[in-house]
């Protein structure tokens, strides 16, 4: 009787290169207006959701960081008239995999389920997202956790070196503070903090719900008004400011008595819906984002056996954009494996890819994109992710012409607008031989 | 901390370790245990003795293609710790027709994704690409099973890549230091007690010649198995396999004999303590038969135990010292059950701010205590029995999950029909088996007792 209330707005054909069954992705609209996108797969009594609402830890308030990872850690422990044990309990005794967590532009959640534990699965996560109880024990039992991984992550070189390259990029913004928060921070959180974040900050206006598996759009429309219903309509939430990433040309050493230097290091990069953005992808896979065969792999570890891995990624964020990489190995190499990699950032950005690298990275990127679709949690986070990101529902269709528009030009264009060795900040943890910082350490 | 730790050549250890391989595959039917299968392959061997296991998954046009030698990190000769691990990243350096990385730069060419890992018990490595690509990636799979051309000139550089992969995983972190060295005293003779990866002075001797001659003494097809599984049949996998891995002649490949381990007779403590450590942890590690070493009736209870002791936020070890008794941050259990000649059942903890270790550590063996005093209840039983079945409809959910299955049991002693037949097993475990084998597993003198502690810097 549903079947009127929702749309099948769209189905993708993707010729030979994946199966429409696969990919045909559906709008489902409930008769309450929550939208969320479907991939119908039974082969499997199985159904994965993801979902995201926009907003995640930088709209922590100053001295509250943490608040929404510690959040998505509690509302899953006790909601509505069951405690902690009892919710973990219908969770475990069902094979019901709940879980939520914070990024910092959103806060997401998955549900894994069997079709027979369904309904149960919806009404934990309803209740988990309306009626979450903060009771003493989980709070203090999950405030621990939280800092026990805090104290773990003080003395993980590559924590601290993510964390001092942020705070190097975001000095005065909040994506240079740390999203599990600070010691101080997590041990001031209180009850109210994390109702008020409920009740102001999982809407419906900023949710975005991806679904695979084995239920019609017209089961799901149901779901979907049962489950989200009860949200309220609006978020209320605060700016988060555009910023451009500071700290160019820094060096700075994290002293640390471990025999291998962790390397982080990257500069502002190009956001998603930059004009470059694909042609920017395609030239990071050649620099080294290509795992067996990008240029940093090549010059680092194939030729001089300097690390185990190298690498550059771009990261996009929503007020912001990085390109970043890394790079291991032992402290007296750390000098010589940073001038290949400024050697290769300065090449790429002055030449661009040749021609036969720019077909080979996409041939790769377009041959691989069906690898994506290798499981259901993976597919249903891609749904999300196209809806968050605002990539149109035909993504998955238009996603390799993307790639394959791409020209020469293009790709020479977007290294020299992406690519600067000079800007380049970059954080040692270990004992380098021979570098010394140039900046002062930042702060949190 | 398992034993089985893989090494990958570029970081994607194979997380299945032998309990989560156990949680896989569980039961789809219950009511007729006889008649279940779980993954439902098709299995055929080539004339010269190379296993095929092919697993139909039609969720993508994509296929997994693994080779999986019957030979790891436990094989090696002494003093020559890590060359197992050291020949998987060889592998991609070239045959007599292909150049050193050229293997790699055709299957990204085509779209593909590839890689490598060894435990102690198997060496693997894998492509997953589109179905279209399979004959691609077959051929030079096979080439590089006979054709493996190496000299120092690309040899020597890896090695160095070797000891940055082991600073990594290991020199770089006080908690894996602190495993190398419970694995070292967890076994007196038998060679589980290496690392993997190799010491480093080890590595360090490693050669162009050390590598070759484990080669030459290993990789052959009838030491290893073929596992494809994705949007192909049988009959697909069979003429591909026959054309490309069947005209290799079989050859005479040792048997694996390992060092065997004597009675052990004393529980061993190993403390780490290190300025790097701030939040410490506790591992009590017990000696403990695997499938394939040991009688059904032992070790499937050993799973059900790991489910009811383990599993998860109501599982007995996480309500009692985490919940309950507010004395931990985390606490579980693990049972690693897929070693060719033993496992491992170990018990974790580690406390919360301001909580003494000492206090963790003696409820954590009250509960252990408990186990072997009381055993479990039916009830208990019956629920984990349950979430195990749940486990193996999810196992069918990836593209990845039966291969990796297949691969392990296969290269270390079991049989695809003790695959297949899982349910049938765990569906017959009784409360009165799991105290029994919780009993004769979690012996004091079969244990070591591993402590992460910090150390305030000088």
């Amino acid at each position: 009787m549903m079947i009127r209330t929702f749309l099948c707005a769209l189905v993708l054909v993707f010729g030979a290169v994946l199966p429409a069954q696969a990919v045909e992705v559906q709008r489902v609209v409930s008769p309450g207006g929550i939208e969320a996108w479907l991939v119908e797969d039974h082969g499997n009594p199985i159904l994965s959701m993801d979902l995201a609402f926009r907003g995640g830890s930088a709209l922590n308030p100053q001295g509250l960081e943490g608040l929404a990872n510690m959040t998505a850690s509690l509302i899953d422990e006790g909601a509505g008239d069951l405690d902690s044990q009892a919710f973990q309990g219908a969770l475990e005794d069902h094979s019901i995999s709940l879980r939520f967590s914070a990024g910092q532009d959103s806060f997401s959640g998955e549900v894994f389920t069997l079709s027979e534990n369904r309904e149960l699965a919806f009404k934990l996560l309803r209740l988990a997202l309306t009626q979450p109880r903060f009771d003493a024990e989980p709070v203090e039992r999950i405030r621990a956790q939280i800092q026990a991984g805090i104290a773990r992550s003080a003395e993980n070189p590559n924590a601290i070196a993510g964390r001092t390259l942020r705070g190097l990029f975001f000095p005065d913004h909040p994506y240079g503070r740390p999203g599990a928060g600070t010691p101080e921070s997590v041990a001031a959180i209180a009850v109210s903090d994390m109702r008020g974040f409920v009740a102001r900050r999982l809407a419906r206006d900023t949710l975005a719900i991806g679904v695979v598996g084995d239920i019609s759009p017209a089961g799901l429309a149901k779901l979907l008004d049962e489950t989200f219903s009860d949200l309220p309509a609006t978020a209320e939430n605060g700016a988060v400011a555009e910023t451009v990433p500071q700290g160019d040309g820094a060096l700075i050493v994290v002293e640390k008595d471990v025999p291998q230097s962790v390397v982080a290091f990257g500069h502002g990069g190009l956001k998603r819906d930059d004009p470059d953005y694909y042609a920017g992808y395609v030239v990071n896979y050649v620099l080294g984002g290509g795992g067996f065969s990008s240029r940093l792999y090549e010059e680092v570890r194939e030729k001089r056996g300097l690390a185990y891995s190298v690498y550059s990624y771009l990261s996009p964020l929503d007020h912001s954009a990085l390109v970043m990489g890394g790079v291991a190995t032992q402290n007296g190499r750390v000098a010589t494996s940073l001038d290949l990699i400024r050697q290769e950032w300065r090449r790429m950005a002055e030449e661009g890819p040749s021609e036969t690298e720019l077909d080979n990275a996409k041939t790769y990127l377009t041959g691989s994109f069906p690898l994506r679709f290798s499981s259901s949690g993976r597919i249903s986070g891609m749904l999300v992710g196209m809806q968050i990101q605002n990539l149109g529902i035909d993504y998955l269709d238009r996603r390799n012409s993307l790639i394959e528009a791409v020209t020469l030009d293009d790709a020479k264009r977007a290294a020299k607008r992406l690519y600067d060795a000079d800007k380049l900040a970059v954080v040692i943890v270990g004992k380098p031989n021979g570098l010394v910082s140039n900046r002062e350490m930042p702060k949190s | 901390m398992r034993l089985l730790l893989g090494c990958s050549r570029h970081g994607l250890a194979a997380r299945l370790a032998g309990s989560m391989l156990a949680l896989a595959f569980a039961a789809l039917i219950q009511t007729d245990p006889a008649a279940a299968r779980v993954f439902d392959p098709e299995t055929f061997t080539l004339d010269n003795g190379m296993q095929v296991v092919v697993i139909t998954n039609r969720r993508a046009p994509i296929v997994t293609h693994m080779v999986w030698y019957k030979v790891g990190a436990a094989d090696e000769s002494p003093g020559e710790s890590g060359n197992a691990h050291f020949l998987e990243h060889l592998l991609f350096k070239g045959t007599k027709t292909l150049g050193p990385g050229e293997f790699s730069e055709i299957v990204a060419r085509n779209g593909g994704q590839e890689n490598a890992f060894t435990s102690q018990d198997y060496t693997a490595y894998f492509q997953t690409v589109a179905r279209d690509r399979l004959e691609i990636v077959m051929r030079h799979e096979a080439d590089r099973m006979v054709n493996l051309v190496l000299t120092d000139e690309i040899v020597l550089p890896e090695r160095d890549v070797v000891l940055e992969e082991r600073r990594s995983r290991t020199d770089n972190s006080p908690g894996a230091q602190l495993g190398e060295m419970m694995n070292a005293v967890a076994y007196l003779n038998h060679p589980y007690r290496m690392p993997v990866i190799g010491w480093e002075h080890e590595i360090r001797a490693l050669n162009t010649q050390t590598a070759l001659a484990f080669y030459r003494r290993w990789y052959a097809p009838n030491n290893a198995i073929l596992i494809v599984a994705g949007d192909v049949s049988g009959d697909e996998v069979r003429s591909l396999a026959e054309k490309y891995y069947g005209r290799i002649p079989a050859r005479s490949v040792p048997e694996r004999r390992r060092l065997e381990e004597p009675p052990q007779k004393a529980a061993r403590r190993v403390i780490l303590k290190s300025p790097q450590v701030r939040q410490p942890s506790l591992t009590i590690r017990y000696l403990a038969p695997s499938i394939s070493s040991a009688a059904p009736e032992q070790t499937y209870p050993l799973e059900v135990l790991e489910e009811i002791v383990g599993g998860g936020a109501t599982s007995r070890l996480y309500r009692s010292l985490v919940v309950e008794q507010g004395l931990a941050t985390s606490a579980g259990a693990g049972y690693s059950s897929g070693g060719l000649d033993s496992g491992t059942f170990s018990f974790y903890a580690s406390p919360r701010p301001g909580i003494g270790i000492e206090k963790v550590e003696q409820a954590l063996r009250t509960e252990i205590a408990g186990l072997v005093k009381d055993g479990v209840s039916e009830a208990e039983v019956a629920l984990a029995r349950r979430r195990l079945r749940a486990s193996a409809i999810y196992a069918r959910d990836s593209l990845s999950t039966a291969p990796n299955i297949f691969g392990r049991a296969l290269t270390s002693g079991q049989s695809v029909e003790d695959v297949e037949a899982w349910p049938e097993r765990i569906e017959a475990v009784t409360a009165a088996q799991v105290g029994a084998a919780a009993r004769a597993t979690l012996l004091d003198v079969h244990s070591v007792t591993g402590l992460l502690l910090p150390e305030p810097t000088s």
